[in-house]
């Protein structure tokens, strides 16, 4: 998984982010991707062939590994990470298309004689984020807040909260009876989930901080634009 | 996990470190990272695979290995590198901070031409006012990290040195067994080095902290005497954001 890729796209989008945009990237590369990085191929990585159940019959442990875990925790990870860093993708097309209009606008006021020196400080430019950009912004925000909610709440779902257990019981056929299965690293991957959970929440309350100061940032505008009594 | 793009983030604060600084950023990635990849890996690879009780009962290795091993060196290691490396964050987002104002200022002033606003990029700053206190801040944090995590260490595994045997009744063991760590005298020594490189680091961000004190000590004693009261207090809060009095003052001198 090529997170350098993905680190290169969102840091173009960085520069049009508010301060708050700005540290909510660096959490998330910082903590969330560099420590699934860490975790992912020395902890989890045995987690199939480490599984043991009490028993000889063929197929039972593939059947109860697939019963317990139907998705891993690193792929359930790998997925919020990239789904959360999408929506800054609508931000990076909307600032495009702006670029582009202007663009168009220089060329056509200048004709042939638009200077390089124009088009190259239009592409270095900075725009605030107000008018449209707000509403994409602010949209783009929103969604990240949803996927975040929902990838947490999935797997607090699917592995019935946040910790490990060392031992689970397993009467899938064509296991006789109930066995016990032991599952590896349990501790371990309960400080990692932990871990990946604060910093999902983090990132939350970062989101749910930058959208209330967009919001408060839009009404002073309102205010200062609409006219003195 | 790749450490050389992480100390090429962590490096880019070095400019604005002092020599301390600097000192302690080389000790963390010779002795530390490096040490981390080339030799602990390899050595801590098979701990699991390798560790073996005397039992046939199923699920007895996996639980005993759980209950020795709550987290593995490696791990706690690892994290603790990344939280001590990032208070330098904190001072480079300040250090981008100033950058970002003093590039304003420059274009109202009408000297905002390409070749001012590079030497403004380019520029180092000195540890002084706000910069100060953000860099004493981050220092305190990373002792405060490395002692937390030393003690975590010495929380979970007491005393530092790693067995040879445990012993183990836990679940689905029948009665007590004998449970034996692989490379435990080749695990001691690298315990040993990576606590005493630790100590190290710890010891360097209090000189850092002491050095840093001492220095503003001296120069406020140096200010204290000759200088009005307005010009001290404009040159300790030279670069808090009060950007309106900032270009009248540029504008009136």
């Amino acid at each position: 998984m090529s997170w350098g890729t993905l680190y290169t796209q969102l840091g173009g989008v960085n520069k049009h982010s508010t301060s708050l945009g700005k540290i909510w990237l660096s959490v998330l590369f910082i903590f969330r991707v560099t420590i699934l990085v860490l975790a992912a191929e020395s902890v989890w990585g045995d987690e199939q062939s480490d599984f043991t159940c009490n028993t000889q019959q063929p197929g039972c442990k593939n059947v109860c590994y697939d019963h317990f875990f139907p998705v891993s925790h690193i792929r359930l990870w790998c997925l919020q990470l990239i789904f959360v860093s999408t929506p800054a993708l609508l931000v990076a097309m909307h600032v495009a298309y702006r670029k582009r209009g202007e663009k168009k606008d220089i060329i056509a006021s200048q004709g042939e004689r638009s200077k390089t020196n124009d088009l190259e400080s239009l592409k270095k430019k900075r725009l605030h984020i107000t008018g449209p950009l707000w509403w994409t912004y602010t949209c783009s925000l929103f969604f990240r807040l949803v996927f975040e909610a929902g990838f947490m709440y999935a797997l607090y779902y699917v592995y019935n909260g946040f910790q490990m257990p060392r031992l689970v019981k397993c009467e899938q056929w064509p296991c006789p009876n109930k066995v016990d299965c032991f599952i590896s690293r349990p501790t371990e991957k309960t400080v990692f989930t932990i871990f990946m959970v604060a910093s999902s929440a983090t990132c939350m309350v970062l989101n749910v901080a930058e959208l209330v100061y967009l919001i408060i940032k839009a009404l002073m505008r309102c205010s200062a634009k609409s006219p003195p009594a | 996990m790749n450490w050389a793009s992480f100390y090429t983030v962590v490096s880019g604060v070095n400019r604005h470190s002092t020599g301390i600084g600097r000192i302690w950023l080389s000790v963390i990635f010779i002795f530390r990272i490096l040490v981390l990849v080339v030799a602990a890996e390899s050595v801590w690879g098979d701990e699991k695979s390798q560790f073996t009780c005397n039992t046939q009962q199923p699920g007895c290795n996996s639980v005993c290995y759980d209950q020795f091993f709550p987290i593995s060196h490696i791990r706690l290691w690892a994290l603790q590198l990344i939280l001590v490396s990032t208070p330098a964050l904190l001072v480079a987002m300040h250090v981008a901070h100033r950058r970002h104002i003093d590039q304003k200022i420059l274009k109202l002033s009408g000297r905002g031409g390409a070749k001012d606003l590079e030497q403004v990029k380019t520029q180092k700053f000195k540890i002084t006012g706000g910069l100060w206190w953000t860099y004493m801040i981050s220092i305190i944090f990373r002792i405060i990290f490395e002692v937390a995590f030393l003690y975590i260490f010495y929380l979970i595994y007491p005393g530092f040195k790693m067995v040879r045997l445990v012993k183990c009744d836990s679940y689905p063991c029948p009665n007590t067994v004998d449970c034996f760590v692989s490379r435990p005298t080749e695990k001691t020594i690298f315990t040993v080095f990576m606590l005493a490189v630790s100590g190290v680091c710890v010891l360097l961000n209090i000189a850092e902290v002491l050095y840093l004190v001492g220095k503003a000590c001296a120069r406020s004693c140096q200010d204290s005497n000759p200088e009005p009261r307005g010009a001290w207090i404009s040159n300790k809060f030279l670069y808090k954001v009060n950007e309106p009095n900032q270009i009248k003052s540029l504008f009136q001198g």
